[in-house]
């Protein structure tokens, strides 16, 4: 299965056929306004799409508080009461979400109000990185799902060169981060390997690794070489400043050096899938390993690869949040970034850009969400399913357009030109076209 | 599922007749099969019968407390069962050298039985010299750990059959859970979460259908999606609405243990198979069914068409759309009743992600049985015995490190589809949308 329908907004695959030469311009494609071109850009969708997230989540916070649920009872009776209830309910718990990730209006000074959006920057970074990783494995048409696993161990190796040796800073925090990439690396390697020998299919043994990455955490942080001397607890001893990332803005902010690594990483992952000639093999392997074959490329070759590469950005994913965030190895080190780096290369569409983005909206979610159900005790949960909805509208764009009576790009539907020709050979040509 | 998976035969090489003995021709011997029965068989002769100190005994408990025949428990010497078992399981290691030496096909039973008699031989090293090993116990609870397994692979099969990957099925199994565990609080009746349960995986699977078939969205992608959705829709519900007024939305109402009679008397067997809630026997049912059903009806062949080649089918009459419509439909409906599972039969409270990834689990299941409904019950009793042997031995007390113990079944698994599995063929059309 190709990753085509991501990188098309969810249309189906086509074979690329180029475009009849002589083909006439039908008069909608040449009298195109630039209303037209806003109306169908695949900007107004992504907009569009996150607006009615939001729209469906708004219902489900608004049906779960008991105040609108008290005024619905005598909703015909005093109709203002309910909508009063249910803006309340809504506008409250998105207003939080929003000054929770972006920017605090009730904060005393400049820099405690923009202080959300630091924190919401330091959640994104693993996402960004273990996103970036899952990106690559879909370019090459791998469903790598094992980015939990991945970060875990990156996390385990950064910890344990973080608390174990004793180097100069620089050194130190090098070594660490190495170790993190090679861990998440090596992880990623048994399912890649394992897929080019054995054709052992990288969905399950990426999951069979993430489950045997959570039980493997566990355990080592009940061996003396991880437990943290005269603790009872599963928890490694905290990493030293030599080991951590140094902090951007100060001892204020907790973001930090991650941050700069994962933007570095998005550059590194677009030359190299842009721009190299690994890249290109990457691409011509998931757009059609047969053809890839035929033209002398080793598919195994590219898997094992793509795997590892994936496992080490994850890996670095796992440095950020034991380095840079947290500053001790605990079992939840992963949280379930690992599955929210999934979503987040599904929105970036697999490009470097789309996922440095897509992290940042994710990773604002996420710090929003806390301070949300700080404040006014609506659930995180409810970002889950806006973060869920606004994928599944992103991925079907038809969908988006049917619901705000937007025009179709290209004239008119795709299907009904193709059910409208006769022969299997013109309706090729269209699609190509 | 991705283009990677290459289209291979399968291992089914028929051993060419031994008049033409045209060496170039012949397949290449398969070594792996042997070298991994091989590599176990030795493991388990190693460490559970010659490392170990002798002299120790093993008791295992046959009868259930409530049995009408009283088996007495069984008392071995450790170490020399374990080497009577390690010997065997060496054995059919050889046989399985010697079948592929020959190009022979070995059946089922092979792995099956080596896989007893390895786990016979760790359970007699395990429980050397602890209190006696609940065996009857010890398979009752795989039989019914097995049963979401069962029914989330089971729910991969019809979808997969038709030609679309169900990775929701994690998100269904949650669903199934969750509106069984509302509906019998709130009708205070477990009959009648379980009649909701499979409404609420259909649900899912409507989702699933909609999306993949009407908008060509990436089947993957919906799947994964639709499990955060899920996961975030139902624990948002109990964060709010169940953990507000618990009693009402979300009180245990278990499923009763239904014994059949004289069946559940039999020996060993009886306790494991017919001492269990109506949806084991529910399972029984629907695996029987469907294996009858997809592979000896027209329905079924139908199914496998429009999987296998949808434009074939559909040249010759057969709605491909509207079968993949219903069986993902069906498939959903299935694993929301095994979500049922974890709330009404398992007789808890909903919780939040109470499923735990079990649909995953479930679709190894259903790779590892070869998109096969017996296949993935055999498979999903595979994991369920592993699940459930942790906590017995856990009770029983052994030296290896819980941790070690519940990493076991997934590292078995690699294993078994690296080794053993190796290039399982889904079916051809997966995943990719039909138009006409």
């Amino acid at each position: 299965m190709s990753q085509h329908d991501i990188e098309d907004e969810g249309l189906p695959p086509v074979p690329p056929t180029p475009a009849p030469p002589s083909r006439p311009e039908t008069p909608t494609e040449a009298g195109r306004g630039i209303l037209q071109e806003m109306l169908e850009s695949s900007w107004l969708v992504t907009v569009l799409a996150i607006f009615s997230a939001l729209v469906l989540g708004g219902i489900l916070i608004a049906a779960a508080d008991p105040e609108v649920q008290a005024a619905a009872v005598y909703l015909f009776a005093q109709p203002s009461d309910f909508f009063l209830a249910v803006w309340d309910s809504v506008f409250g718990a998105y207003s939080a979400l929003f000054q929770g990730s972006v920017v605090n209006f009730s904060a005393s000074s400049l820099e405690q109000a923009l202080r959300p959006l630091t924190e919401t920057m330091t959640v994104s970074v693993p996402l960004i990185l273990a996103g970036l990783g899952l990106a690559v494995g879909f370019r090459a048409g791998l469903f790598n799902i094992g980015a939990q696993g991945q970060i875990i161990l990156g996390g385990v190796f950064a910890a344990y060169i973080g608390f174990t040796f004793d180097l100069p800073p620089g050194l130190h925090l090098f070594l660490a981060v190495l170790g993190a990439a090679l861990g998440g690396a090596l992880w990623a390697s048994i399912a890649g390997v394992l897929k080019a020998r054995t054709g052992a299919h990288e969905v399950i043994v990426t999951i069979m690794l993430n489950n045997i990455a959570i039980y493997l955490v566990a355990y080592l942080l009940t061996t003396p070489a991880f437990q943290r001397p005269g603790s009872s607890n599963p928890i490694s001893p905290p990493i030293p400043d030599s080991a951590s990332y140094p902090l951007l803005l100060g001892e204020g902010y907790r973001l930090h050096l991650g941050f700069v690594l994962a933007l570095l990483a998005a550059v590194g992952v677009w030359w190299l899938m842009e721009r190299s000639t690994f890249g290109f093999r990457v691409r011509a392997v998931g757009e059609n390993p047969h053809a890839a074959r035929t033209a002398g490329m080793s598919v195994p070759w590219v898997t094992v690869w793509v795997m590892a590469i994936a496992g080490a950005l994850a890996g670095l994913g796992g440095s950020a949040q034991v380095l840079g965030t947290e500053h001790v190895l605990t079992a939840g080190v992963a949280a379930s970034f690992g599955f929210d780096a999934i979503t987040v290369a599904l929105l970036g569409r697999s490009r470097p850009l789309g996922t440095v983005l897509a992290g940042l909206l994710f990773g604002g979610l996420r710090a929003g969400g806390f301070a949300m159900q700080a404040r006014t005790g609506t659930p995180i949960d409810i970002v889950l399913v806006v973060q869920s909805l606004i994928v599944l509208f992103i991925a079907a764009p038809p969908l988006v357009r049917r619901i705000y009576w937007l025009p179709t790009p290209g004239g008119p539907r795709r299907a009904e030109r193709r059910r409208r020709s006769t022969t299997p050979a013109t309706s090729a040509q269209e699609a190509g076209a | 599922m991705s283009t990677t998976t290459t289209t291979t035969v399968p291992a089914s090489s028929p051993a060419p007749s031994p008049e033409r003995p045209t060496t170039a021709a012949r397949p290449p011997i398969r070594w792996r099969g042997p070298v991994v029965y091989g590599f176990f068989g030795l493991a388990s002769l190693l460490f559970f019968a010659i490392l170990p100190s002798g002299g120790a005994t093993t008791t295992f408990r046959l009868a259930t407390a409530k049995d009408f025949f009283q088996i007495e428990p069984i008392t071995v010497s450790s170490t020399g069962a374990a080497l009577f078992l390690s010997i065997l399981a060496l054995m059919l290691a050889g046989l399985a050298a010697w079948a592929a030496v020959e190009r022979r096909k070995v059946g089922m039973w092979l792995p099956i039985v080596f896989g007893v008699l390895v786990v016979l031989a760790f359970l007699c090293w395990a429980g050397a010299d602890k209190s006696a090993i609940p065996l009857t116990g010890l398979l009752q609870g795989s039989l019914f750990l097995a049963v979401p397994l069962v029914f989330g692979a089971l729910s991969g099969v019809l979808c997969e059959r038709s030609g679309i990957i169900n990775i929701a099925i994690e998100g269904q199994l949650l669903a199934g859970a969750f509106l069984a565990a509302v509906v019998a609080s709130l009708t205070h009746s477990a009959y009648a979460g379980l009649v909701a349960a499979p409404i609420a995986g259909a649900l899912v699977g409507l989702l699933l259908v909609i999306f993949s078939v009407r908008y060509w969205v990436n089947q993957l992608i919906v799947g994964v999606v639709l499990n955060v959705l899920v996961v975030g829709v139902t624990s948002y519900l109990y964060s709010t609405v169940l953990t507000a007024d618990s009693a009402t939305w979300n009180s245990r109402t278990p499923l009763p243990v239904i014994e059949i009679p004289l069946l559940s008397q039999i020996p060993v067997l009886g306790p494991v198979l017919f001492r269990q809630t109506v949806l084991v026997y529910i399972m029984y049912v629907v695996v029987v069914v469907l294996q009858i059903m997809l592979f000896r009806s027209r329905w079924g062949l139908r199914v496998r068409a429009v999987g296998e080649h949808p434009k074939a089918a559909d040249t010759v009459g057969i709605k491909v759309n509207r079968t993949r419509v219903r069986n993902t439909l069906l498939g959903g409906a299935i694993a929301g009743l095994g979500g049922a599972f974890f709330t009404v039969a398992a007789g808890l409270a909903f919780g939040k992600e109470m499923t735990g990834g079990k649909g995953f689990i479930a679709l190894a299941a259903m790779i590892l049985g070869r998109w096969n409904p017996v296949g993935a019950l055999a498979a999903a009793l595979l994991f369920g015995f592993s699940d459930n042997l942790q906590t017995v031995l856990g009770i029983v007390g052994t030296p290896i490190p819980s941790q070690i113990m519940l990493m076991t079944p997934y590292v078995v698994t690699i294993f078994a589809v690296a080794g053993l599995v190796g290039r399982v063929r889904p079916p051809a059309a997966e995943g990719i949308p039909y138009e006409k």
